[in-house]
């Protein structure tokens, strides 16, 4: 049997597309962000907001929602790619939003701060007067994200309306918004989790190493591998032990389970994917509330 | 590797969702969490079967009434393609949905009941397929299965979309395959109940059908984006031109003509991002570096010198209306054709399809929601456009309501 080449290499058709819908923004937004969680996907989007615009500094700043419940490992990649990127880099904190008495912490086990932040960024972009943000959500992802536009228009309160979409025709773009209303753009749409692996491989991109095989302290629950944290409420039956895992993606550590994993390098981890029997967000309890729990979240302001 | 993007149109009754169903799950490309969710809500339906749609149908209000009302966007991959599905509703009342869905597709897959043959649905998809221009369209007969793989079905309803496809003038190419995407016959795997069928099955002819060849030897068409001038000590002069290839080919030495000044140059060099390439073609996203120095900005468009290239200010258009409130005659919309807009006033309305009938009506008061039709145009500033049979990519524009901002129309130049 012979061999066949490219099997499974990334579609360059894919890289031109997103720089086309970045440069877009640039040109059609006067003061659009980068939504950046500190995950594959958002730093496979400053990679591309660099190509889009070589030689020139990217027209971007990065803005992320801290919901104060990080891996520790991506904040500190996230300053470095910064400093690196040269990107200014603007934070808002979900602690200050429940100082304010805007929202309010989540009790019991099953506790998280991924609800909360929408508030703290619908205040931020009001703050700071935003009119597009770029976000790294992908259609393949879930249900819900498989119906959104590329240009997703969202009201004076930040609200998805899955039924008043536009038509999105060609590969033309309108971004023609009133007074208050903004836009998400999601340059990535048509990516898969092996189009982002396969792009980060053959781009050589530097990632968080909570992606790669390591030893850590978790609880199981529900089937899953919580990572433990200070966060985390745990009931008394469950038990902390060390185990060998990876991240396959990356949010809250309240919400992201962990999967039992040996997977210390790229290649690996793109063989382990093609080998999942379980999708991506199979590991993201936040969108297990309920069948259409990113449905709801978006309507309220969720990216 | 390439990308295959496939529209697909039907109902939920012709086993639209099984077909996709059986595709991703023949390729392997459904994981079993998203299958096992599928199945305990089919079981809590009471559903005497595993309902595949339930993949697709993302929003709450589609599971409530149990349609496809919006373009769902669905990916798969085999060992040497990408293939991204635009599942497409397939009632009259979602032809807008349709035509957006179908906007992006290269080919198009069309099924049939085959206990029911073809009806009036059939010819609105195909007529739209046609519309769009796409180059090859693949029906598919299904429910063979229940018709106890019967030749004779097959060719009867063949021949009848046949008559069909020369009636509507479809230009492209129509393939017809007999499927069971219950069972799989000719899905993905070939029939054994079908010894009769000499084709082949519906994956082998999407991985082996060009794509995206015609773009690339139609006239060289480059509209800018935007202009990147670096400042920095490293790049102090630089000036390069942003944007994605529409249609043909430039290379380094390239002689060059910018619309609408008409001033000439040569191209200095092609970048993508930080490498530089000798040419690049339809579909890239590059930077155009010019010899000369020129006033060129976003709206703009870089052709091939002498290159057939036209500037219209008054022109025909076929339109496809998206919007709730009517489309006037004299009223002005905003007009996008690729990245330049221009403000663009109705002229006159000449025609109009009725979606049902499929008939032309010279007496026309208004456009609504889902007709298809032609009319006259003029607009302010001139739109770079070719005539749309003969580079579809450069022959496209959506007409935009100057106060809702909403798309609330796509038109077909023709000139």
């Amino acid at each position: 049997m012979h061999t066949k080449k490219n099997v499974n290499t990334f579609p360059r058709a894919l890289e031109d597309e997103a720089i086309y819908i970045i440069r877009e923004v640039a040109a059609q937004f006067e003061k659009p962000v980068l939504l950046f969680s500190g995950g594959k996907d958002s730093i496979t989007l400053v990679h591309l907001i660099q190509k889009a615009f070589y030689p020139a500094r990217p027209p971007f700043a990065m803005l992320h929602i801290d919901t104060g419940h990080n891996f520790k490992e991506t904040i500190i990649f996230r300053d470095w790619l910064a400093a690196h990127t040269g990107m200014q880099l603007i934070v808002r904190y979900v602690q200050q939003s429940i100082n304010a008495g805007k929202v309010t912490e989540e009790t019991g086990k099953y506790a998280s701060r991924n609800v909360l932040q929408t508030v703290t960024l619908l205040d931020a972009i009001e703050e700071l007067k935003l009119d597009a943000c770029i976000g790294g959500a992908r259609r393949d992802e879930e249900k819900a994200r498989a119906k959104e536009r590329i240009f997703s228009v969202r009201d004076n309160f930040g609200q998805w309306d899955a039924k008043k979409q536009r038509s999105e025709l060609f590969d033309i773009l309108n971004g023609k918004i009133n007074t208050g209303e903004n836009v998400r753009v999601f340059p990535i749409s048509n990516w898969t989790e092996l189009d982002v692996w396969n792009y980060i491989k053959e781009e050589a991109l530097a990632i968080p190493s909570v992606y790669f095989s390591h030893k850590r302290n978790v609880i199981e629950r529900d089937g899953m591998y919580w990572p433990h944290s200070p966060f985390l409420n745990t009931t008394k039956d469950e038990t902390v032990f060390e185990a060998t895992v990876r991240f396959r993606t990356v949010g809250d550590m309240t919400c992201t389970a962990a999967v039992l994993s040996e997977a210390a390098d790229i290649d690996t981890i793109i063989q382990e994917i093609k080998a999942a029997t379980i999708s991506e967000r199979g590991a993201r309890i936040d969108d297990k509330r309920s069948e259409a729990a990113m449905e709801k979240r978006k309507n309220e302001g969720y990216f | 590797m390439d990308i295959l993007k496939i529209a697909t149109a039907g109902s939920v009754d012709d086993g639209k969702s099984s077909l996709i169903g059986r595709l991703l799950y023949d390729t392997k490309s459904v994981t079993k969490d998203k299958l096992e969710a599928v199945e305990s809500i089919s079981k809590r339906k009471g559903l005497s079967f595993v309902d595949l749609s339930l993949l697709t149908d993302g929003l709450i209000a589609e599971r409530e009434q149990g349609i496809t009302i919006d373009v769902a966007h669905i990916y798969f991959n085999t060992e040497n393609r990408k293939y991204i599905i635009a599942d497409t509703p397939g009632h009259v009342e979602y032809t807008r949905n349709m035509i957006t869905g179908a906007s992006n597709a290269e080919t198009a897959i069309v099924l049939i009941d085959a206990r029911n043959g073809v009806w009036e649905q059939t010819r609105r998809h195909l007529s739209i397929f046609s519309l769009l221009r796409l180059t090859t369209v693949f029906i598919c007969i299904n429910k063979m299965d229940m018709v106890s793989y019967e030749e004779n079905i097959f060719t009867t309803i063949k021949k009848n979309a046949e008559d069909l496809v020369e009636k509507i003038n479809f230009k492209g190419k129509v393939v017809f395959i007999p499927i069971s995407a219950k069972y799989g016959d000719n899905v993905v795997s070939v029939s054994a109940n079908m010894e009769w069928y000499k084709g082949e099955t519906l994956l082998n002819y999407l991985e082996k059908l060009p794509v995206h060849e015609m773009d690339k030897k139609q006239p060289a068409r480059f509209p800018v984006q935007l202009v990147i001038r670096p400042h920095n000590d490293a790049y102090h002069d630089f000036r390069g031109y942003a944007g994605k290839i529409a249609s043909g080919t430039f290379a380094e030495g390239d002689e060059i003509t910018v619309l609408p000044s008409l001033k000439k140059s040569i191209i200095k060099s092609i970048h993508r991002g930080e490498k530089k390439i000798a040419a690049a073609v339809a579909g890239e996203s590059v930077l155009l570096e010019l010899e000369k120095d020129i006033d060129i900005s976003r709206g703009n468009m870089i052709v091939a010198a002498n290159n057939n290239y036209k500037l219209l200010t008054n022109f025909n258009a076929t339109i496809a209306w998206l919007d709730d409130a009517p489309l006037e005659n004299n009223k002005t919309y905003l007009l996008q054709h690729g990245v330049n807009s221009t403000t663009a006033k109705i002229v006159s309305l000449n025609t109009v399809i009725n979606m049902k009938t499929m008939e032309e009506n010279k007496t026309v008061t208004n456009f609504k929601l889902n007709d298809i039709g032609k009319i006259s145009l003029k607009t302010a500033q001139p739109v770079f456009a070719d005539d749309y049979n003969d580079v579809p990519v450069n022959g496209v524009f959506i007409l935009i309501d100057k106060f809702s901002n909403k798309t609330v129309g796509v038109g077909f130049v023709e000139v």
